[in-house]
């Protein structure tokens, strides 16, 4: 255990590993709590995907691996994929979830498309895009982890200064609105932040395992608290943890991979909090009622006795 | 049989099983769980593998089926506790369900070809080296035999049970009140598309699947408001699809099914501008008329207004109508061109003068 410790500080690979995994954790964590309570979760599943075709034509733009125009095509190419999301939930008879499933698949059909071309055109750079898919956490080194830092910390800045906008905008939308809030503005910098907490995760847990960071701390949070301020510290609690656990679990377990080791943790922590969880927990619920219906039973025995039923 | 014949082939026999599903899934507001499910098989076809020791087609079915079975057992638990909402439900199940068949892969399986590119993507490129030998005879490609299979189970679970589908579909509790289970219908179907989800996966991967079942049928669904037109449209649609994506592909030397997909995304891209009924255009093009039709008949109502009147010389003229209106003159020039052309004004020497079918609308739209 003391040995995990030193490694966890001293190791170079597992210390960034963790660092990164646990900055994506408290990212999406924060944001994937306005996600979850707007009934939006599954956005960040959509944006993850939508992203795959941005990557891969700013590597044909740039030509090159360097970390920010890539990130930068994939934030473009997730801003555009809400956009005829929009236009698709405005303008037709389709529905949400329609939407959601036609951007992200077809966004990621499309995004397969330009990765095979490009893997097949040259194969010098092959490596560097497909790490996106699966993300490649155990392959995270010191500059992604600044990176990380700087793109989450810009985040969670603007979260904090927009801590009363986004709250009102959560949970009574219309109200917002009449009180002269941008509630649009609001919503696409919302939306502009969960682009950047799914930029950090496409290379920590990749494009598949997105949903689950944006969706499990907040889910697992909500059961603890009906506090918005207390949820979103929880939930980015529970998103670093899941994040270190992960990271350590590969690291000592080479077989296992980091991204869906971390997305396992999580799942561990979201059913837990659904079953344990004081007031709202499932178990408490099942037991109160056994209770009620004991209760009920002997009650109902008590008027027999007595004569008072038949 | 060649590659060049085999690999369309298939194509066009996966777009075409997973579009026949796709007409309710859209109509039942499914698509996500239709994701979720095309995700979640990964761990069942696995373990199934492993079981039978290799790729076996039979386990992998029955593996992917049991999975899928989980997974919409467990989205509808975690619904029923109220404690998350639909969507969050699918978030937290289908993750878990991928994470785990991923760990599955790289712990069992790092020597067998279940590798990541063809979890994702597929590989219907090599389709026509994989055949189905019986008897030491080779019947040709697997994948064929496999999804004319599943095209015609579809086929037949849809011709079987149409009307209980679609009336679980449109009205859940007329169903339910005429003796039809909602809920065998919801498993029976989800069964289904697992089925074909394992089939289509081997060919295009869990990402591309759920465009090929979903696709086609939101485009169908924006050229047409009948299902039986729907259906049979979404899959012309699929194998259209399918057969320009593979000409794509060949052509830059990229992923088939990745250009197949890419294709039915042009073609569902074509509708949303283009549909009739509800495309951007027609709406724009629709929006623009309304506009034009009710600035002609403002402008006869406004000279039917000042008709007669002291000022009606001076209101009815075209510079002073911009003034008079407060249009922008660009709004005015065509208002005037419009009921010019309807033949509710004609101009004389500066001044726009109504005719009878002028006045008459002008009445007509002041009765309103």
């Amino acid at each position: 255990m003391s040995e995990l410790l030193r490694d966890l500080i001293f190791d170079y690979t597992l210390r960034n590993v963790a660092l990164g995994s646990a900055l994506l954790g408290i990212v999406s964590g924060v944001l994937g709590s306005y996600a979850v309570l707007r009934r939006q979760g599954l956005l960040g599943d959509t944006l993850a995907h939508a992203a795959l075709p941005g990557i891969c034509i700013a590597f044909l733009i740039t030509g090159s691996r360097a970390q920010i125009p890539l990130l930068l095509g994939a934030g473009i190419a997730g801003w555009v994929g809400t956009m005829i999301l929009l236009l698709i939930v405005r303008r037709t008879v389709l529905s949400e979830d329609a939407a959601l499933g036609i951007v992200l698949s077809t966004f990621f059909g499309f995004g397969v498309l330009l990765l095979t071309f490009i893997n097949q055109r040259d194969d010098a750079n092959q490596a560097g895009l497909d790490k996106y898919l699966f993300g490649q956490a155990a392959a995270l080194i010191e500059s992604d982890v600044i990176i990380f830092a700087i793109l989450g910390g810009v985040a969670l800045a603007l979260v904090l200064l927009f801590y009363q906008e986004f709250k009102l905008l959560t949970f009574d939308p219309e109200f917002a609105g009449s009180l002269g809030f941008g509630t649009t503005k609001l919503s696409v910098l919302l939306t502009s932040l969960i682009v950047v907490a799914v930029v950090i995760g496409l290379q920590t847990v990749g494009v598949v395992l997105m949903a689950a960071m944006l969706i499990g701390p907040a889910a697992a949070a909500r059961q603890w608290t009906d506090r918005l301020g207390v949820m979103i510290v929880l939930s980015a609690a529970f998103g670093a943890v899941a994040g270190v656990v992960g990271a350590v679990l590969s690291f000592t377990e080479e077989r296992l991979p980091t991204g869906p080791t971390i997305v396992l943790a999580l799942t561990v922590i979201v059913f837990a909090s659904l079953a344990f969880a004081p007031a709202r927990g499932l178990v408490w619920e099942w037991w109160r009622r056994r209770q009620q219906r004991r209760a009920w039973a002997l009650e109902v025995a008590r008027l027999k006795a007595e004569g008072h039923v038949r | 049989m060649s590659s060049a014949v085999a690999v369309p082939l298939t194509g066009v026999l996966v777009a075409s099983a997973c579009a026949l599903l796709g007409s309710f899934l859209i109509l039942r507001r499914m698509a996500m769980m239709s994701d979720a499910i095309s995700h979640a098989i990964l761990p069942g076809l696995v373990a199934g593998y492993v079981l039978a020791q290799g790729p076996n087609l039979f386990a992998g079915f029955l593996g992917a089926s049991l999975a899928a079975a989980v997974t919409v057992t467990a989205v509808e638990a975690l619904k029923r506790t109220r404690r998350v909402d639909a969507g969050a439900a699918i978030g937290i199940v289908f993750p878990a369900m991928f994470a785990l068949g991923t760990v599955l892969v790289t712990w069992r399986f790092s020597d067998i070809h279940l590798d990541a590119d063809a979890i994702l993507f597929g590989n219907i490129e090599f389709v026509a080296f994989d055949t189905f030998v019986f008897n030491g005879q080779d019947l040709g490609p697997q994948s064929v035999w496999v999804m004319s299979g599943l095209c015609l189970l579809n086929l037949l679970f849809i011709g079987i049970f149409y009307k209980e589908l679609k009336l679980t579909t449109f009205d859940a509790g007329l169903a339910a009140a005429l003796g039809f289970s909602p809920a065998i219908v919801h498993y029976a179907l989800m069964l289904v598309l697992s089925i074909t989800s394992v089939g289509a996966f081997s060919a295009v991967g869990a990402v591309l699947v759920v465009a090929l079942v979903i696709v086609p049928a939101a485009t169908a669904y924006l050229l047409t408001d009948r299902l039986a037109v729907m259906i049979p449209l979404s899959v012309v649609i699929g194998a259209v699809a399918a057969l320009i994506g593979y000409r794509v592909a060949i052509a830059v030397d990229a992923s088939i099914a990745g250009a197949m997909v890419s294709a039915v995304g042009v073609l569902f891209g074509l509708a949303l501008l283009f549909s009739p009924s509800q495309g951007v255009v027609a709406r724009a093009w629709q929006n623009r008329r309304n506009r034009a039709v009710i600035a002609s008949q403002m402008l006869v109502v406004h000279l039917f207004n000042h008709e007669g009147a002291p000022d009606s010389e001076e209101e009815s003229s075209v510079e002073h109508l911009s003034d008079g209106l407060r249009w922008s003159p660009a709004r005015t020039d065509m208002a005037v061109a419009g009921a010019s052309r309807r033949g509710w004004v004609v101009r004389a020497n500066g001044h726009l003068e109504l005719t009878e079918p002028g006045r008459e609308t002008a009445r007509l739209v002041l009765a309103r």
